[in-house]
């Protein structure tokens, strides 16, 4: 490491590799023949289309009203969702102490900032806080302590659909681990177990399951209990999503190579402690493209819940089309429904790439 | 003729072998499913020796030393490994696996964790030594192998070599009383291998009683105190180094060495 030479002062890039923006333009969208004729025709389409759909969307929209009837421009008519408002967001949670929602949804952005950002003050605290938000929400959703109770059977729109995805998301990634650890072990009861479980459940459509853990759950408990609709409901998609989640998890682990293993165990770990030192944070970290998907879906399958009587955000969109003083709006309710999701799942996968990146710097291999 | 790949001169004055018995194996039988891997294996190992198996490829060495720390599970006889016997019983598998260090062929680092965490895993998970005091150790052994200024790096990051010097120093974190090696460098380029021998003659010149599977005949020559042969299974015939390849006894092993040694 003997380096005697000075350091080259930094020059700036030659003509040729300074563009101006208008030669960039220039370049690479009419740089030939068929770049350009698709250029002009995008163009065209952009033209064409961009103006009415932002006209219809914005422009010449109505914003607030009590009734169909009070749109009048010609535009979309989103007084649909500014009257419902409440109705898109938490269902038929009762006015009086819909500040709890308030309170909880609030909350969540920081719950998830302390869980998947790294870098934050406070985090040791945070992680705790994390950790507690799903008691302290469904404290203040449910009620207890003091709070009045409120029916799950209250409970709808974005809140439920938020409880249905979050849930199944918590639940799934833990019990998909073990699902999946199971499904690899050497003890044939276990591992036996683990497959009939995850098989079946991949081969039933979500509905099936739904349907079975409202009418068929019951019957096992024991006799003079009953149990939440929703819960059932929250049963019945974390075990679908835990199936999904075991195969994701277990491709992971069959990527590991052997040595692995055997290196952990020439250490004198022990199988859990290999597990959670060496293969874990290995094999999910390989899968997370495929863990965030399995979210995404789970996230979007929730719908399903109208199924079985329960009034999801997409549950509340029906229910307003079909509405007398609304009806017919489904252009509108069904171009922000879809926003919604839109963006909890666009951000899943943004974070599903930040990590991938993040992951890959930190060590390559 | 000592084609050994370092120029290193050995200080033999801490290399002697003691009565005590280290590794002992009485007819030991294994089979992987019907195919009969390992038969009828005896062998007394004394603390401080230093043994190398040699033997053609698919002769049960690695298969051997495997066994040795319970990687491996076999049918028939004993295996008793300082006092301790190897059965079912978890808990003597976990105490033989934490006297017994194993360095193998690929390294196997954990890819995901620095250097220093590679170090100090075993001994905080295995031995709850406190973090601060394991991080000593490590970077005690880290420097052994003449690598401290690794320590924050991650395993990708190096080179073969020095994975696998990596490696020695992850076993000797936990103090193991007996070191297994199968075929440490026959990963390595060439100008990578004598820095891993010369790790290993330093461990043997402390005294540590060695098993090593390697292709190495210089190290065997200049190192061992008995050279151990296999085929198919089993061992043909065991020496010390100079008798071995100068009077080998079998024709097995005379094909084996003239093969080997390209005579
Ligand atoms: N997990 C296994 N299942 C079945 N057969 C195996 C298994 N591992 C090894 N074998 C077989 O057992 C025999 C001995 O293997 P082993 O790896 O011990 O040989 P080796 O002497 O170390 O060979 P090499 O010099 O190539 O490493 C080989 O024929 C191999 O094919
Ligand atoms: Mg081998």
């Amino acid at each position: 490491m003997s380096f005697t030479k000075e350091l080259i002062p930094q020059s700036p890039p030659p003509a040729s590799v300074r563009t101006k923006p208008l030669d960039l333009i220039r370049k690479r969208l009419f740089g030939s023949i068929g770049s350009a004729v698709s250029s002009i025709l995008i163009l065209y389409l952009l033209v064409r289309f961009v103006p009415p759909i932002l006209n219809w969307l914005i422009f010449s929209a109505d914003w607030v009203g009590s009734s169909r009837d009070d749109c009048t421009s010609g535009g979309a008519c989103w007084a649909v969702i500014t009257a419902r408002f409440r109705l898109f967001v938490v269902g038929f949670y009762p006015a009086e102490d819909v500040w709890r929602v308030w309170i909880v949804l609030a909350l969540l952005p920081v719950a998830l900032a302390f869980a998947l950002v790294e870098k934050i003050p406070f985090r040791r605290y945070g992680l705790i806080f994390a950790g507690l938000y799903p008691l302290i929400a469904a404290l203040l959703l449910a009620g207890g302590l003091g709070l009045p109770e409120v029916a799950t059977s209250k409970w709808g729109g974005l809140l439920l659909t938020l409880v249905c995805g979050l849930t199944g998301i918590v639940v799934s990634l833990p019990l998909g681990v073990i699902l999946a650890l199971g499904r690899r072990s050497n003890l044939p009861a276990i591992s036996s177990l683990c497959v009939i479980f995850i098989e079946f459940v991949r081969g039933v459509p979500l509905i099936t399951i739904l349907f079975m853990s409202s009418v068929m759950l019951p019957l096992f408990l024991p006799p003079g209990t009953t149990m939440d609709q929703m819960v059932r409901a929250l049963v019945g998609i974390s075990l679908f999503a835990s199936a999904y989640m075991a195969e994701v998890i277990r491709s992971g682990l069959q990527s590991i190579p052997a040595g692995q293993y055997e290196a952990a165990n020439a250490l004198g770990l022990s199988y859990w402690q290999s597990m959670r030192l060496i293969i874990l944070p290995q094999a999910l970290k390989i899968v997370i493209p495929g863990i965030v998907s399995t979210f995404i879906s789970l996230f979007k399958d929730t719908s399903l819940v109208l199924i079985i009587g329960l009034y999801d955000l997409l549950g509340i969109a029906n229910a307003t089309i079909t509405d007398t003083k609304w009806i017919g709006l489904s252009n509108e309710v069904y171009v922000f429904t879809a926003l919604v999701y839109w963006v909890f799942c666009f951000s899943m996968s943004r974070y599903s790439l930040f990590l991938e990146d993040k992951l890959h710097r930190g060590h390559k291999n | 003729m000592s084609n050994l790949k370092t120029d290193r001169k050995i200080d033999y004055s801490k290399m002697h072998v003691s009565e005590e018995v280290a590794i002992q194996i009485n007819q030991m039988n294994k089979w992987y499913g019907q195919f009969h891997v390992l038969r009828d294996i005896d062998l007394t190992v004394q603390r401080g020796e230093r043994i190398v198996i040699a033997g053609p490829s698919g002769s049960g060495k690695s298969t051997l030393i495997r066994c040795i720390n319970r990687l491996e599970e076999h049918q028939q006889g004993q295996i008793i490994v300082d006092g301790t016997e190897l059965t079912s019983d978890l808990k003597n598998i976990d105490k033989i696996r934490s006297e017994v260090g194993m360095c193998f062929q690929h390294f196997n680092l954990f890819p995901h964790l620095t250097i220093l965490e590679n170090c100090t895993l075993a001994p905080i998970w295995v031995r709850n030594t406190p973090k601060k005091e394991a991080e000593e150790i490590a970077m005690h052994f880290l420097e052994k192998v003449k690598i401290p200024e690794q320590a924050n790096k991650y395993p990708g990051m190096l080179s073969g070599g020095q994975q696998q010097r990596v490696a020695i120093a992850r076993s000797l974190c936990m103090k193991p009383r007996i070191m297994l090696f199968d075929e440490p460098t026959s990963a390595l380029d060439p100008e990578m291998i004598k820095e891993v021998l010369d790790t290993m003659i330093e461990l043997a010149e402390e005294g540590m009683t060695m098993l090593c599977v390697t292709h190495e005949m210089g190290f065997a020559r200049e190192v061992a105190n008995r050279v151990i042969f296999m085929d198919a299974g089993q061992i043909v015939e065991q020496n010390e180094p100079e008798e071995f390849f100068n009077n080998p006894q079998s024709e097995r092993t005379k094909l084996f060495l003239s093969q080997i040694l390209g005579h």
